[in-house]
């Protein structure tokens, strides 16, 4: 199969990027896209044309570092998968494929196709987490948790923070990945004692962070790799008014508890 | 025993001797904890682990890794489960039971003591994951639930889903973004440790590159911790991510860290076979597909018709034949050698005859397209979107691929390296599985290390290092390191040849697969070790590198891996050259009984570990003699 591409190209951070067309020739459709954007790298080494950088590591769809956008679809045409799980018989011969990066303005791109997400991570800072003392915990089994629970624990807990809810989204809010640590954490009885601090931190840094806000477009459940649904976000906004509630009433800190 | 080799085991009592040695360890006051620095490179289950336990404790910690985020380590890949000896079926297991398994099943050339330790921490790893809020699966009672892995006859694997890896190393994950919110962990991400720095003989700090500037900065602590992973990106396609390298156990080698048993490189069975040249890595399908799928392939030479149009009496179920009580849950270097045995035989399936059958047609008869669902869903899907086929309706095509590096850096008991304050825990060390590694204990022992071991082993270590004594980053010794790394990378950078770098990894891989992968020998091992100096000296004279250093970079990233890759890869054949008998999945041809492998414990009840003497010098071979005192050294047999 014969392609043309169309990428993006920016040399760092502060310089300003532009389109540039590639031609990939003689490719086998069992491919993956990454596959398939190496063969094109190699090529381009060759021909003394610096390579495109794109982020990529376990190329099995469960990293969440690959992060292409793929003529305007964040993760490319395949539903509920990664960019590194897109094969080229997802495309038709000849065509023209548009490669950007994610399109967020809290995730700078740093060269080429490589965005930042760092952002991520200080909003899991912010209360994604169980505050357990390594070593100290109670036998696994003193406390049952419904398998009905768990299931939905883990559904939620399955988000790879990629970021394409943030790429595919208008206001470029990641609303679903805060909403799916929350519900992951907040569902189980461990959760319970941060719950409304954790809803508060998170929401807060992501609004510190610089993201948009969430206007309820489900944009973000249709790219989602890992397929979490939107209805968390619903979840997320109830929990997070029963813990603005409740900080109302007890400002100092205690705004854990019985939210939602 | 070799000078070098001390591997400080406790006295006394197999079971005991844990506890007797936490009881003897220095500690360190709480006040003085915060004056002392800790640099941990690496952050999968064993770096996050213990970084949040270390600065949980009070240390203060900085904590490096080569991914964007730390979430994003080679551990959120892991599939299958994590063993541990709580026996919650009531099955018999035992934490003796789980130390002779994984004794047994890496051929008895494990450390006896670290094992059993292993086995007694693995209880208290899982409550500690589920506390963490680790959705671990669950009986409908709301009891965890467990499954059986290769190599046992007990269930005692936990899993959540088919991604649990994923599931603990968020969990640990969590654990070290609550340490770094509360100051406590300063993490450098997109950082990459290029060298090791030494003073007055002990680990005193590293000197990274920043991937995104491509700066070289140098960095002092008290102790050096690495949990950077398993090499096994050496042999090129594996199941790896393709972020995986040796360079951090490669660079600590040179600097004189003895790395041990480097051939001993797991390969699992049931990994999707390769299709073509173009790809980049193999799909591991978990090992857990076992506990329900039959293995087999046709009776028949070159029978091309489709399965199932193959009646049963024309099928051979091998794993059932061959090993009767353990059949298709056999261990995994044993049901590498027999898909391939089979496939040698001209009886392999698919495109290019690599490969066998796992069918699942049995187990959707007893519970259910739907049943079957449940337990495997994200793993038939994953088989989907590679192959394009629907393992509900047709059996799966696995072949074995590359998958865990058994070997490392040599550590003691206290998981300390051979140069002092360095210590090593996870997959970048040597330590618990011998020859082979059975399922779902690599999680395990990443999480022990860095939540149940390392804590109290670096108390001990700094106890006996005066506080505050840690050197500058601008002492001597950190500059020469800092511009011996600058030379590296200029000269990578101006070799100024024809050839992408891509294409010299492709290249050792083959030589390794071919001459050092399933089956070893002689003469093979040999041709080996004549073609990768060859390839390396090809590789300084004509890799094609572009670009600068003071940049992002990412082919020059792969050429400084690669290049250490290179020099490793000579190693790894060495090693499985001097080992002359079979054990685990150091399967030499010239020793063998019936197609099993046949150990030689009078020469080779031992570790190797070697030490570095110099470019252009042969390695020294050093000995960590191996006694077992507590089991019999017996034959390994599944059958
Ligand atoms: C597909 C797959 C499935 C698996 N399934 C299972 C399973 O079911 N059960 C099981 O027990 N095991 C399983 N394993 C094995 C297991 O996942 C790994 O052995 C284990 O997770 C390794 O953990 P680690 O912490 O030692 O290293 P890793 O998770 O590999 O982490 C290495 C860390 O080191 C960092 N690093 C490396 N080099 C440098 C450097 N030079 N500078 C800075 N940072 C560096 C990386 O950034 C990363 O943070 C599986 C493995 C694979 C590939
Ligand atoms: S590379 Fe890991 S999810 Fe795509």
């Amino acid at each position: 199969m014969n392609f043309t591409l169309k990428v993006w190209r920016q040399k760092n951070a502060d310089a300003s990027g532009a389109f540039e067309t590639y031609e990939a020739k003689d490719i086998n459709p069992n491919m993956s896209f990454l596959e398939m954007l190496d063969v094109v790298n190699d090529d381009l080494t060759k021909r003394g044309i610096p390579p495109i950088a794109f982020d990529h590591d376990c190329r099995e769809g469960i990293c969440g570092t690959c992060s292409l956008v793929l003529n305007g679809d964040p993760h490319g045409p395949t539903q509920g998968t990664t960019t590194c799980q897109v094969y080229m018989r997802s495309f038709q011969d000849g065509d023209v494929i548009v490669v950007e990066p994610w399109r967020v303005g809290a995730f700078p791109v740093l060269r080429d196709l490589v965005t930042d997400r760092s952002a991520f991570d200080r909003i899991i800072q912010a209360g994604g987490y169980v505050s357990v003392r390594t070593g100290q915990a109670p036998e696994a089994n003193g406390a049952p948790i419904p398998h009905r629970m768990a299931e939905a624990a883990f559904d939620a807990a399955h988000c790879i923070g990629c970021g394409a809810c943030a790429a595919a989204c208008k206001n470029g809010s990641p609303m679903l990945f805060v909403a799916a640590k929350v519900a992951h954490l907040n569902s189980l009885p461990q959760g319970q004692p941060e719950r409304g601090e954790r809803v508060l931190g998170m929401v807060r840094a992501l609004d510190a962070e610089g993201f948009g806000s969430c206007t309820h477009t489900t944009a973000c459940e249709a790219v989602c790799p890992k397929e979490i649904p939107y209805d968390l976000i619903v979840r997320l906004n109830r929990e997070f008014l029963a813990a603005s509630a409740q900080e109302a009433v007890t400002p100092h800190g205690h705004a854990g508890g019985a939210a939602g | 025993m070799s000078a070098i080799l001390n591997p400080r085991v406790p006295e006394g009592p197999l079971a005991e001797k844990w506890t007797r040695r936490k009881n003897e360890m220095k500690l360190v006051a709480p006040n003085n904890k915060r004056k002392y620095k800790v640099l941990i490179v690496g952050t999968g289950l064993g770096g996050a682990s213990a970084a949040a336990s270390l600065a949980e404790m009070g240390y203060e910690v900085e904590s490096f890794c080569f991914q964007d985020s730390p979430r994003r380590a080679h551990s959120i890949a892991a599939q299958g489960g994590i063993n541990a000896a709580k026996n919650y079926q009531n099955d018999g297991d035992s934490v003796y039971r789980l130390f002779y398994d994984t004794v047994k099943g890496g051929d008895f050339r494990s450390r006896e003591a670290n094992v059993y330790r292993l086995a007694q921490v693995s209880t208290q790893i899982i409550d500690q994951c589920v506390a963490q809020g680790v959705p671990f699966a669950r009986e409908y009672g709301g009891m965890l639930a467990n499954r059986s892995f290769g190599g046992a006859q007990v269930s005692r694997t936990f899993y959540a889903r088919g991604a649990t890896g994923q599931q603990l190393l968020l969990g640990a994950y969590q654990a070290l973004s609550r340490q770094i919110a509360a100051g406590r962990i300063k993490l450098h991400e997109r950082t990459e440790m290029v060298d090791l720095v030494l003073e007055d003989g002990k680990a005193k700090g590293i000197i990274v590159r920043d991937l995104v500037t491509g700066e070289l900065t140098a960095h002092a602590g008290d102790a050096v911790v690495l949990a950077t992973g398993g090499y096994g990106n050496v042999f090129y396609l594996s199941t790896y991510a393709r972020g995986s390298n040796a360079t951090a156990i490669w660079r600590a080698y040179k600097r004189g860290a003895a790395l041990a048993n480097p051939c001993f490189t797991q390969i699992h069975p049931t990994c999707i076979p390769v299709t073509g040249d173009y790809q980049s890595k193999l799909t591991l399908m978990s090992e857990s597909l076992r506990n329900d799928g039959r293995m087999w392939v046709p009776k028949k030479q070159h029978d091309s018709r489709p399965p199932a149009q193959i009646p049963e009496d024309e099928r051979d179920y091998f794993m059932e034949r061959m090993y009767p009580s353990y059949g298709n849950l056999a261990p995994r270097d044993i049901a590498s050698r027999a898909a391939k045995r089979v496939c040698d035989e001209g009886r392999g399936v698919g495109p290019n005859g690599l490969g066998v059958y796992l069918d699942f047609a049995d187990v959707v008869k007893r519970i259910g397209e739907e049943g079957v669902r449940e337990k495997y869903a994200n793993l038939f899907q994953m088989y989907n979107e590679i192959t394009h086929e629907d393992a509900y309706k047709a059996p799966m095509r696995i072949y074995p691929a590359i998958h865990y590096t058994m070997g490392g850096l040599w550590v003691d008991y206290q998981l300390m390296s051979n140069v002092p304050g360095l210590f090593v825990v996870g997959e970048a060390n040597f330590s618990d599985h011998g020859a082979n590694r059975l399922g779902a204990s690599a999680l395990m022992q990443g999480l022990a290390d860095g939540y149940f071991v390392l804590p109290y082993t670096l108390g001990d270590y700094l106890a006996g290092e005066k506080p505050g004594s840690r050197p500058k980053a601008d002492a001597a010794s950190f500059q020469t390191a800092h511009k011996e790394s600058a030379a590296r990378i200029e000269r990578l950078l101006s070799i100024g040849g024809k050839k992408p770098v891509s294409e010299f990894h492709r290249e050792l891989g083959k030589i390794l697969w071919h001459y050092c992968g399933m089956a070893r020998n002689d003469a093979g091992l040999r041709k080996a070790l004549e073609l990768i100096p060859q390839l390396r000296a090809e590789f300084w004279r004509d890799a094609l590198v572009p670009g600068t250093g003071a940049e992002l970079n990412q082919s020059l990233e792969k050429a400084n891996r690669i290049a250490d890759f290179l020099e490793l890869g000579e190693l790894l054949c060495r090693d499985a050259l001097t080992r002359a008998e079979s054990c685990g999945c150091h399967f030499r041809e010239e020793f063998q009984e019936e197609g099993e492998c046949k150990r030689n414990d009078a020469d080779y009840a031992h570790v190797a570990a070697w030490t570095y003497n110099g470019e252009g010098q042969e390695p020294t071979r050093n000995v960590e003699p191996l006694t077992y005192e507590n089991i019999k050294l017996a034959t390994r047999s599944y059958k």
